[in-house]
């Protein structure tokens, strides 16, 4: 029966209080450990598809008559465009129709950052597009750019007001304090660079527009065109069944997408545009620059009694203040907590959600403070955040689901006692060491979401939910839930997925949540089709509907009788069974989060500045797990990414003119095989959160990126007793850094 | 007028100077499987074999390759590498991944047992940004189990 509740819905750390309808089926969670399908290793489903090039993604896709959208970005950070002349690319081959700065929203004369989008135009091929664009004229009168975000927060240019947050009494606690550390870290602007660029293709079909697009949300996607174009949501449909890579940067409908819609209804005819790799690097979205002035206080027991922290987010023209104080205000148990957050307004292209956005910037800063305050308090770095175990969310004052990092800890322990060895392992040049980060992060999911299972008279099951798979498995990981509810093997399981049009609403695949949000719904559709199977077969076979249930393929009786799926829902003919299922609330009055922890090892060369990671062991706590092939593989994409971020990428602004100088592969870059530890140890609690959804299961794209830079510019302060303050930590970096190091064993040399 | 030869089929075809091989692949013969993600020689998605040799169709020039022998990776669909890395997980959005494979048969048809160091510098010319690294080695190190 259909509810209506009023439940807390939480995306990427941000809360809002929502209405519901949920139609949720009471299942018992399954117990713990691996089950006959889920919790078991599996193959993707449509491994094949992608691995051999015949999954089509929008980049492959071309319609009958479609046209080529290219757009022209401002070169300047910040100017108006005095006089724009089209003429000439009018007359241009091949064009088609052209949008002038104002003809939509996204498209303006006045431009904020490099790369801002000012008018565009579609022709035969994208090269002629592109060439007409080259001779549209524009005079551009050129402001001084803000770039600089100490001036920003002097200037009191925010985007939002600064966000404030105290518990208790941190000065007092600091004045009480025995031990006291202080550091300021910085991190980098970071580029998604999802290798499929940011692309959409649109074709209106009377008053209907049809979007196929690279996303993560399918249905953020049409209500947000929807609301902006002013059409009703039905009449806008959205597809995207393979998409090549988000991270955070595709959870809604970019320019490139308004562009496609406008000049597609001026052409008549369908339009792509898509983004270059360089408008990748300019105009789709960063993790945006962080400064994080912190301050730590503990007594000489290694009890944390105060932190501090005022961070200021480089945010630009757009975007909004991720949650970079997070990781301070939840990881540790400390009574007095004091925490400001400034998101500046700056002549640089907006931000986006960029996985675990805030808190993979915030944990750097924090993990490596409580270094510095372990070394000063002579305690073992895990140690002393066994000490600080927060038992409950102080943040907001409730339980948590359930938390398992005591037990991520204690496996961390064979990691963590590798370090004599490690250390004695430097050689020459090569000074080796071993550094750990905790992780916290949301992960949780929530409602809405909805899934429909069939079976057919062959037996075959159908999951048909209007999600996403932006290459984390999902479609596997659904099939699994699915087949286990209904007791049949993997291989009769297919999921259709990828189109609003086509499929019950479902969740964004942002957050972590795809599989905390939909799993629970999937498996309610199955076990609605399980139930109606169950039916048949009892007044076929004269059973009572209580002895019987589903396994390995069959209706099984407990008087031993047993008939196969396929002759029970044969009785169909062409008709199928159709089981529906919801996401039902999260637990109310509990905090939902993810948890972990990471070793690293690393070797400096400390003549030179290189610094290779050996090993990353990552542990985490996400309940419940689904498919282990798979969350190894989300916990490798992450720690890579990590190592990205960590050591070698960097979105270079000039800060004269505020123009972006890294806009290629070759310039800004991304990590390689070669830079990939040799070994990464993925491991598991996996424990099923008794209080959420019939799963148990949390999400994990983003947990594993979270500690690795903590856990690598810790393994350097080991390895070399350099102080890393500076994301990416580049050889200029450390190799200041080392210099600092050796100025402070001269001031005050410590025995050893 | 260019006569190609991919995938072991002849074609004949108008392409004007300056063409890109990659485009002829995708938008003139439809053969998608060859992805573009840069269109300037830095990441690797759109390798192909021209010769057995790993080449960067998206920088070179159609012209350039008449009367030789290309492969993409439509004409890798049976290769056991293909299976290596369905086995391994080696994929997670997938749109690198047609490269990847592109570059693991020419370095395991050249060097059939290749070591981790052979693997690590052969590899290092195709960028994942899933971070797939991890199982593309284990697929080339178990590719022909």
């Amino acid at each position: 029966m259909a509810r209506l509740i009023r439940t807390e819905k939480e995306v990427e750390g941000r809360f809002e209080e929502v209405w519901l309808v949920v139609d949720e089926d009471p299942l018992d969670q399954w117990p713990e450990g691996p089950r006959t399908i889920v919790g078991r290793p599996a193959q993707r489903l449509d491994g094949r598809e992608r691995v051999s090039g015949l999954a089509r993604y929008t980049a492959d896709l071309k319609l009958p008559g479609m046209l080529h959208a290219a757009i022209l970005r401002s070169p300047h950070a910040s100017a108006s465009a005095r006089r724009v002349d089209t003429s000439r690319a009018r007359e241009a081959p091949g064009v088609r129709a052209i949008l002038e700065p104002g003809d939509i929203q996204q498209l303006s004369a006045d431009a904020n950052y490099h790369g801002a989008p000012v008018l565009a135009i579609a022709a035969e091929t994208y090269g002629q597009a592109r060439a007409a664009v080259d001779l549209v004229e524009i005079d551009w009168d050129v402001r001084e750019p803000l770039v600089d975000p100490e001036e920003a927060v002097r200037r009191e240019s925010f985007l939002e007001e600064p966000r404030r947050y105290t518990r208790g009494d941190v000065e007092r606690a600091l004045a009480e304090a025995d031990v006291v550390v202080e550091s300021e870290y910085r991190t980098q602007t970071v580029v998604h660079n999802p290798l499929e660029p940011h692309q959409a293709i649109c074709e209106w079909l009377g008053d209907e527009l049809h979007v196929y697009i690279s996303t993560q949300y399918i249905w953020g996607v049409r209500d947000t065109i929807a609301d902006t174009l002013g059409l009703p949501p039905d009449k806008v449909r959205v597809v995207c069944e393979f998409m090549g890579g988000g991270f955070g940067a595709k959870n809604g409908p970019g320019t490139y997408t308004f562009v496609a819609a406008e000049l597609a209804k001026r052409a008549g005819r369908p339009v792509r545009c898509a983004l270059t790799r360089r408008e990748e690097n300019l105009d789709a979205g960063n993790r945006n620059a962080t400064i994080q002035r912190l301050k730590a206080a503990a007594r000489s027991d290694g009890t944390i009694v105060a932190l501090q922290g005022e961070f200021i987010a480089s945010v630009g023209w757009g975007g909004w203040l991720a949650p970079t104080a997070g990781p301070m205000q939840m990881l540790y148990a400390c009574e007095n907590v004091e925490t400001v957050e400034y998101g500046t307004k700056l002549n640089t292209p907006p931000m986006a959600a960029f996985r675990a956005p805030g808190f993979a910037e915030g944990t750097f800063g924090l993990e490596c403070l409580l270094d510095e305050l372990a070394r000063k308090l002579d305690l073992d770095p895990l140690e002393l955040r066994r000490r600080n175990y927060a038992h409950n969310d102080a943040k907001d004052d409730r339980p948590f689901s359930s938390k398992n990092l005591m037990e991520c800890y204690r496996r961390a322990e064979p990691h963590w006692a590798r370090r004599d060895e490690v250390r004695a392992r430097s050689d020459g040049t090569w000074k080796r060491g071993v550094g750990l980060a905790s992780q916290i992060w949301y992960g949780g999911g929530g409602p809405p979401s909805y899934a429909w299972v069939r079976v057919g008279a062959d037996g075959r099951v159908q999951v048909v939910t209007a999600m996403q798979d932006i290459g984390t498995g999902t479609r596997t990981a659904m099939a699994q839930i699915a087949a286990e509810q209904l007791g049949v093997p993997l291989d009769r399981v297919q999921v259709s997925l990828g189109d609003s049009a086509r499929g019950p609403y479902a969740s964004i695949s942002a957050g972590s949540s795809t599989t905390p949000s939909m799993g629970p719904a999937v498996r309610a559709a199955a076990a609605d089709a399980g139930r109606q199977i169950l039916e048949i077969a009892a007044q076929r076979y004269h059973k009572e509907e209580r002895t019987l249930s589903l396994a390995n393929g069959q209706v099984q009786c407990s008087d031993g009788g047993a008939w196969r799926i396929e002759d029970v829902v044969g009785l169909l003919e062409d008709a199928q069974i159709l089981g529906k299922g919801a996401r039902g609330p999260n637990p109310t009055g509990m905090q939902t989060l993810t948890f972990g922890v990471h070793v690293a090892e690393v070797a400096v060369d400390v003549e030179t500045g290189e610094v290779r990671v050996e090993r990353i062991a990552a542990i985490h706590d996400v309940g419940r797990i689904i498919n282990p092939l798979g969350a190894s593989s989300q916990v490798e994409g992450g720690v890579i990414q990590g190592i990205g971020h960590t050591l070698s990428e960097d979105r270079v602004v000039d800060p004269a003119t505020g123009t972006i100088l890294s806009q290629s592969l070759d310039a800004y870059k991304l990590p390689t095989m070669a830079d990939t530890p040799p070994e990464i140890v993925s491991e598991f609690v996996d424990v099923p959160d008794a209080h959420l959804t019939n799963l148990g299961s949390k999400g994990l794209g983003e947990p594993p990126i979270v500690p690795v830079a903590g856990a690598i510019a810790n393994a350097i302060r080991d390895a070399t007793g350099a102080d890393v303050h500076q994301l990416p930590i580049s050889r200029e970096e450390l190799l200041r850094a080392l210099d600092a190091a050796r100025d402070r064993a001269r001031r005050e040399p410590v025995s050893a | 007028m260019s006569e190609l030869t991919i995938n072991g089929h002849r074609y004949e075809l108008e392409a004007p100077v300056g063409r890109a091989l990659a485009d002829v692949l995708r938008d003139d013969l439809g053969l998608t499987g060859t992805k573009i993600a840069c269109y300037e020689g830095h990441c690797g998605a759109c390798t192909v074999l021209v010769d057995g040799v790993p080449t960067l169709s998206c920088i070179t020039l159609v012209h350039s390759v008449e009367g030789r022998e290309v492969t993409t990776i439509e004409g890798l669909r049976d290769h056991p590498m293909i299976d290596a890395f369905v086995r391994a997980d080696a994929v997670q959005c997938g749109f690198c991944t047609p490269g990847q494979v592109v570059s693991a048969v020419a370095l395991v048809e050249a060097n059939p047992t290749p070591s981790r160091d052979e693997i690590r510098h052969a590899m290092s010319g195709n960028l994942c940004r899933c971070g797939t690294y991890t199982k593309i080695e284990e697929a080339l190190a178990s590719w022909r189990a």
